[in-house]
């Protein structure tokens, strides 16, 4: 077996003296897209911001192609790594403009405008995401779907090699949940872009990653880690999430889907 | 930004430094001795001996540029407070820099240092008390190694509360001739009349605009929060810190200059997010241009109103700017 990608060895994520997850250790292929499952509050956020290091490690290391993270230069770390958040917060500014935010890791020293590299690859991945057309909107004045998109945009921008996404459909309806899943699968095809994210949805974790890892908040650690097939099991699920659920295989793709139960 | 945007950019620069550059000719013409351009030019380039010359190198011109100086540093720092903070209500004066000046002035006045020390007093004492509180806002505001914007916030505008009380206690106990001219300080005025101040401010507000553009960048990507700078690479703790000192020290040496020249830094900046967008490159840019304009244009209405008698710049530029910003707000249909 190569060496992982992205290795993440007996990693400690917290506030301070608080502890939210210990002991989190599992590695990553090139070209993989990793999600990340588990309960409300049990660290899911917590754990993603810690792999760039937007939160400090409490303890433990994450290396990317054998380096470091920790120690990795600020804008080395900016050409590889982009992260969608969750939450965009509404800005005066338009769309076109923060998605041209994303070419600042890519400035030379003394470089103050855009040049024509960075505006076509703005306005192909704002075409990919389908928001060309809301360019001259202010982000104060789309809706938040919208916005999401603009934030996946931002982040292809960047060119990274590891893209980080924290509940990239959480805003979105069925058709652009598709969407979205559908363009990242396209860009981990295409150029072997390996993704991690947090999700909600563990049909939609089931059915686009190649692994899953399940975080439980009563251990704050990793439950199981895996494909999708040997992850969202019925007995997983109940122990985890404390719900019996009925886990039956997608008539298209044959992975794991879930159906809840309802008491009647 | 595409060729649109560049040519936008351009066409913004151009017309904002045509506007200043028709209120510093109508500045240098207008006064108790009308002058005509042609004067005005004989007067720069060619006799430099002439009564006419004398006017206008040793009164207007320096008057001109410092209010271009001032209104410049004002409303940059405006701008980038209003970017750091990313709170539009922020300006130069909430963190309690001009408190702390007119504090200083007003305790220089009723120890008597100008008369000891001459009109040198004023600038050296409000700087002084300008710099303790941009001290004291930076130290209560760092904590673990990183600036706390919204403490410091909250120390600024209590320490606003604080200095202006103090003022007015000395004021009540001041003597008529001290609390005159503790009141014509504080109302801020352009009549400045050491050169080499002229020129420190100068030098000082242009400083500040490079430094401004030069971290550009990083304020657009800052507005996005903490996080997503960190992502684009940004060093945000070292970024704010050096545009917190910046802002302050812009202020600090406009108000011990100008004295406190109110609104400027808070309407300009506005006015130019509205015209130019809200990418920190042309905005810094804009908001020098349009502030030293605007200074400019506020400096003649205050000489020309009742003159021979002049009124503070510092009230006419509160009157002008509320009035218009007002009445440009109540005409936008979108929240700012």
């Amino acid at each position: 077996m190569t060496d992982p990608f992205l290795d993440i060895a007996a990693l400690s994520c917290g506030y301070g003296s608080q502890v939210v997850l210990r002991d989190i250790t599992f590695s990553v292929q090139k070209g993989e897209i990793v999600t990340i499952i588990g309960p409300n509050g049990c660290g899911k956020t917590t754990l993603l911001k810690t792999l760039p290091g937007l939160i400090p490690a409490l303890a433990g290391r994450v290396t990317m192609q054998g380096q470091d993270l920790n120690t990795m230069p600020r804008p080395l770390r900016a050409q590889t790594i982009a992260m969608v958040m969750q939450t965009l917060e509404s800005i005066h500014m338009t769309v076109e403009e923060y998605v041209l935010l994303g070419r600042l890791p890519h400035f030379t020293a003394w470089q103050f405008l855009e040049n024509q590299t960075d505006r076509q690859l703005a306005e192909s991945f704002m075409t990919f995401t389908h928001i060309d057309h809301l360019r001259r909107s202010p982000l104060s004045c789309i809706s938040s779907g919208e916005r999401q998109l603009a934030g996946i945009a931002k982040a292809l921008v960047q060119e990274p090699i590891l893209l980080l996404m924290d509940e990239p459909t959480s805003h979105l309806d069925i058709s652009h949940q598709a969407q979205i899943m559908n363009r990242v699968k396209t860009m981990k095809d295409r150029y072997g872009l390996t993704v991690v994210m947090v999700q909600h949805d563990l049909n939609l974790a089931s059915e686009y990653s190649d692994k899953v890892l399940l975080l439980d908040k009563q251990t704050q650690t990793v439950f199981t880690y895996g494909t999708p097939d040997t992850v969202i099991t019925r007995d997983n699920i109940r122990a985890v999430y404390h719900t019996d659920v009925v886990v039956a295989s997608n008539p298209h793709s044959g992975r794991p889907g879930i159906f809840i139960k309802t008491d009647l | 930004m595409n060729d649109h945007g560049t040519k936008r950019w351009i066409l913004i620069i151009g017309s904002l430094s045509i506007l200043l550059m028709v209120c510093a000719l109508l500045a240098l013409r207008l006064g108790s001795t009308r002058l005509s351009t042609a004067q005005i030019f004989d007067a720069l380039f060619h006799d430099r001996d002439s009564v006419t010359a004398s006017i206008i190198l040793g009164i207007r011109l320096p008057r001109v540029i410092l209010a271009i100086a001032v209104g410049g540093a004002l409303s940059v720092a405006g701008t980038l407070l209003q970017g750091l903070f990313r709170n539009p209500l922020v300006e130069p004066y909430t963190l309690g820099i001009s408190g702390g000046a007119s504090l200083g002035v007003c305790m220089a006045i009723l120890m008597g240092l100008p008369a000891l020390m001459g009109v040198t007093a004023y600038p050296l004492a409000g700087f002084a008390g300008a710099g303790i509180v941009i001290v004291l806002v930076y130290g209560l505001g760092l904590r673990t190694g990183r600036l706390q914007p919204n403490t410091m916030l909250l120390i600024g505008v209590m320490i606003s509360f604080v200095s202006s009380s103090l003022v007015m206690l000395l004021m009540a106990v001041s003597e008529q001739d001290d609390l005159s001219n503790i009141v014509f300080w504080i109302m801020g005025s352009l009549d400045e009349p050491s050169p080499v101040l002229i020129r420190l401010v100068l030098a000082g507000s242009i400083a500040g605009l490079i430094i401004a553009l030069f971290h550009s960048l990083a304020l657009n990507a800052m507005v996005l929060g903490d996080d997503e700078a960190a992502l684009l690479g940004i060093h945000t703790a070292r970024a704010r810190k050096i545009l917190f000192v910046t802002a302050s020290l812009l202020t600090g040496l406009s108000v011990s200059a100008g004295g406190i020249i109110m609104f400027v830094g808070l309407i300009v900046p506005h006015f130019m997010r509205m015209v130019a967008g809200s990418d920190h490159r042309i905005l810094i840019i804009s908001s020098f241009l349009a502030g030293a304009g605007f200074l400019t244009f506020c400096d003649i209405v205050a000489r020309m109103v009742i003159a021979p008698l002049e009124l503070p710049v510092g009230v006419i530029t509160g009157i002008i700017g509320g009035v218009v910003f007002i009445y440009v707000l109540s005409q936008k249909k979108v929240a700012l």
